[in-house]
């Protein structure tokens, strides 16, 4: 059975050019702002949406994203809301992947095994849990296959060859790579680095490799696009998303604007790159 | 928890995954993953060479003062009519508390990996501080992230941080308290891989530090059982230990486990009181879940998310507890006890006023049920309670509570 990630991979590839992957927190800075942002992240050039799963210690991530992060807690945000949103969602959209990241604590607290149903359920495609290694499979991936949802895996340039395979196994959907040791929303990768590092990456996979952590703007995303088969933005929408809100953290049409602007201009920068490879 | 059929030891954990039952276990970011498996190697190396535990225990002797003694508190013993009670000394050690024990192995690891870089979090300070001090002592640069509320009420370990010439980050996310402090210190580590170790102060985190950091500590435990011999002859019949985390415990307890005459109860910190759910006891009132890359007894609500913990006690201020300990719950082979803030400060005026001994908040909270404990038990009855730390910095906190409870 093919997924809707594995279907937008093959189809961006058949087109030539990269996937833009966007992250964006479930419920920042409240439960309808973020509803109307994530309904319009596809058309302002999103391939797929990585939705945030706000939790209280995000030991990987930045500031940026640990804020957005208690906005949407002090906003009333839970994993039930989150889900309820990817269902809203797929009432009118039915081809944009929806991958969901976060922490294993609150999956934990769920149920795992209610958790699977319910987010297969919603339209959720694929999975990130920051904090589940190879080693834990048993605890969540296992089951995420089983259920027939992608489980993607984060390899980071500490992966070397000899731990590629342990990372890549059981891997699906895609393989996002961290540009940097470091954690979210901090220094801008070199391109030529990464490009080198998805080649080593790519010769122990068939699977795409969308690359993260450290793109800002469209330049940014055209060089990284012009050497992956994706580019994830995160910390860079939330900064945008952040200079809107009033002072009392609220949320409005200008948040919208200010997020689904910024996607457009880093689609034009993944656009031009596959533009480029092409000829 | 229901209680579950009792292993022939309970020594042998964690298994080579790094699990205590459903406990422990590895959960970390990726980036990090691959220094776990080096830390892993490394410590298993160094634990099977004799040099590694000759030198320490040189550092153990003559630096860090050991053994500190095992002291029959006779004023505390006759006034509750009951059981012997003895402190084990470690508010005597170098540095003024158990956490000194832990840091030497650890830091004799990093100098042995080639590690250039010291990084730890503190919650009273006392890790910070001994972490500081072995650095200072081998010339590496220390980092230490403190809560910013807990910068605030233990300045006098800041300050000594500082004189020691480490670096005291303060915490602002989250609750500005020790779980913060870790979280930053995690994101420093995962910025800083390649040249930078970090120093856990508790029995908890990602395998192998719970297992690691146990056995620094168990010298705490060894020590007793043969002062105990020759005090009395025989093994004692109790021990009791505060627990945030629980390294002091779990250092006192372990060599203990399988002798089942041997009655163990662990104290946690009830704040306001267990109802009140403004406490630190993550057994009495938390449930299993994954936090700070372990499976453990937690504080938290429904959606998974960590509360934030309240104690008196700066080094009791942890919504978590060692993997371990939980297991040893569980299994029924560890009584999990609480003492309030208020249990808590009695306890400190009292030990101060009879032993002439200032013990640190954290075993005040230990003292707080050996005081409702011995009066019940028969005057034979050997009790060893873990005098963790020494007072000094909690002064002005209990100076502050005192003036808010001024009739």
């Amino acid at each position: 059975m093919t997924t809707r990630i594995e279907k937008r991979f093959a189809d961006l590839k058949s087109e030539g050019r990269a996937a833009l992957v966007t992250f964006v927190m479930s419920g920042d800075p409240d439960y309808e702002t973020s509803m109307a942002i994530i309904k319009a992240l596809p058309k302002a050039g999103a391939d797929v949406i990585e939705l945030g799963m706000p939790f209280t210690d995000p030991m990987a991530d930045g500031p940026s994203i640990q804020a957005a992060g208690v906005r949407a807690l002090k906003a009333g945000q839970t994993l039930k809301k989150t889900l309820q949103m990817v269902r809203d969602f797929r009432k009118d959209e039915a081809a944009t992947p929806i991958v969901l990241m976060g922490y294993y604590n609150p999956i934990y607290i769920y149920g795992v095994d209610k958790f699977l149903v319910d987010a297969k359920e919603a339209g959720v495609d694929g999975l990130i849990v920051v904090d589940l290694p190879p080693e834990e499979d048993e605890e969540l991936c296992l089951p995420a296959l089983k259920a027939g949802l992608n489980f993607i895996r984060l390899a980071t340039p500490t992966t070397d060859d000899k731990r590629l395979p342990a990372v890549l196994n059981n891997t699906s959907g895609f393989v996002y790579y961290v540009s940097i040791t470091g954690i979210t929303g901090s220094a801008a990768p070199d391109a030529t680095k990464v490009s080198a590092a998805v080649q080593r990456i790519k010769k122990h996979t068939k699977l795409p490799v969308a690359v993260g952590f450290g793109v800002k703007n469209a330049e940014s995303a055209r060089a990284i696009a012009a050497g992956a088969d994706g580019v994830v933005v995160g910390s860079a929408l939330i900064d945008a998303l952040r200079k809107t809100l009033e002072a009392d953290g609220k949320g409005g049409p200008a948040t919208v604007k200010a997020v689904t602007d910024l996607v457009a201009d880093i689609a034009r920068g993944v656009r031009a790159a596959g533009t480029v490879a092409a000829e | 928890m229901t209680v579950q059929q009792q292993p022939n030891s309970f020594r042998t954990g964690p298994d080579e995954r790094g699990h205590f039952g459903i406990y422990g276990g590895r959960f970390v970011a990726e980036t990090l993953m691959p220094l776990i498996l080096d830390l892993e190697k490394a410590y298993n190396q160094a634990k099977a060479d004799p040099a590694f535990q000759k030198e320490m225990d040189s550092y153990l002797s003559h630096y860090v003062g050991r053994p500190s003694p095992l002291y029959f508190a006779e004023r505390l013993t006759k006034k509750f009519g009951g059981a012997k009670i003895y402190f084990k000394r470690e508010d005597l050690n170098h540095t003024g508390a158990h956490k000194v024990n832990n840091v030497t192995g650890q830091i004799m690891l990093a100098q042995r990996m080639g590690k250039k870089r010291i990084i730890a979090e503190t919650g009273a300070g006392m890790h910070g501080v001994a972490t500081a001090t072995l650095c200072a002592k081998f010339g590496l640069p220390c980092i230490v992230y403190m809560g910013a509320v807990d910068v605030e009420r233990q300045q006098p370990n800041v300050l000594r941080m500082k004189m020691l010439g480490a670096e005291v980050r303060a915490v602002t996310s989250g609750s500005s308290t020790l779980k913060d402090a870790m979280n930053e210190a995690l994101r420093d580590w995962v910025t800083n891989v390649s040249d930078t170790f970090y120093c856990i102060g508790t029995v908890a985190g990602p395998h192998p530090y719970p297992a690691m950091v146990r056995d620094f500590q168990c010298i705490i435990g060894n020590e007793t059982r043969a002062q105990m011999q020759q005090l009395e002859g025989r093994l004692p019949d109790s021990l009791i230990a505060c627990i945030g985390g629980g390294s002091n415990a779990m250092g006192l307890f372990h060599p203990f486990l399988d002798d089942r005459s041997v009655e163990i109860y662990g104290v946690e910190a009830a704040g306001h009181g267990i109802p009140s759910g403004q406490h630190a006891a993550s057994v009495t009132g938390g449930r299993p879940g994954v936090l700070h890359g372990n499976r453990t007894y937690l504080l938290m609500d429904d959606d998974g998310q960590i509360t934030e913990a309240h104690s008196i006690s700066a080094g009791l201020d942890y919504p978590g507890i060692g993997p371990e300990h939980s297991w040893l719950n569980d299994m029924g082979r560890v009584k999990f006890l609480s003492a309030t803030d208020d249990e808590a400060v009695a306890a400190f005026q009292l030990c101060s006023q009879l032993e002439g001994i200032i013990p640190a908040l954290e075993p005040a909270h230990a003292l707080a049920r050996v005081f409702d404990l011995a009066p019940k038990l028969p005057k034979d009855h050997l009790m060893v309670v873990n005098m963790s730390g020494r007072g000094d910095k909690d002064l002005a906190s209990v100076q502050a509570w005192l003036e808010t409870h001024k009739k």
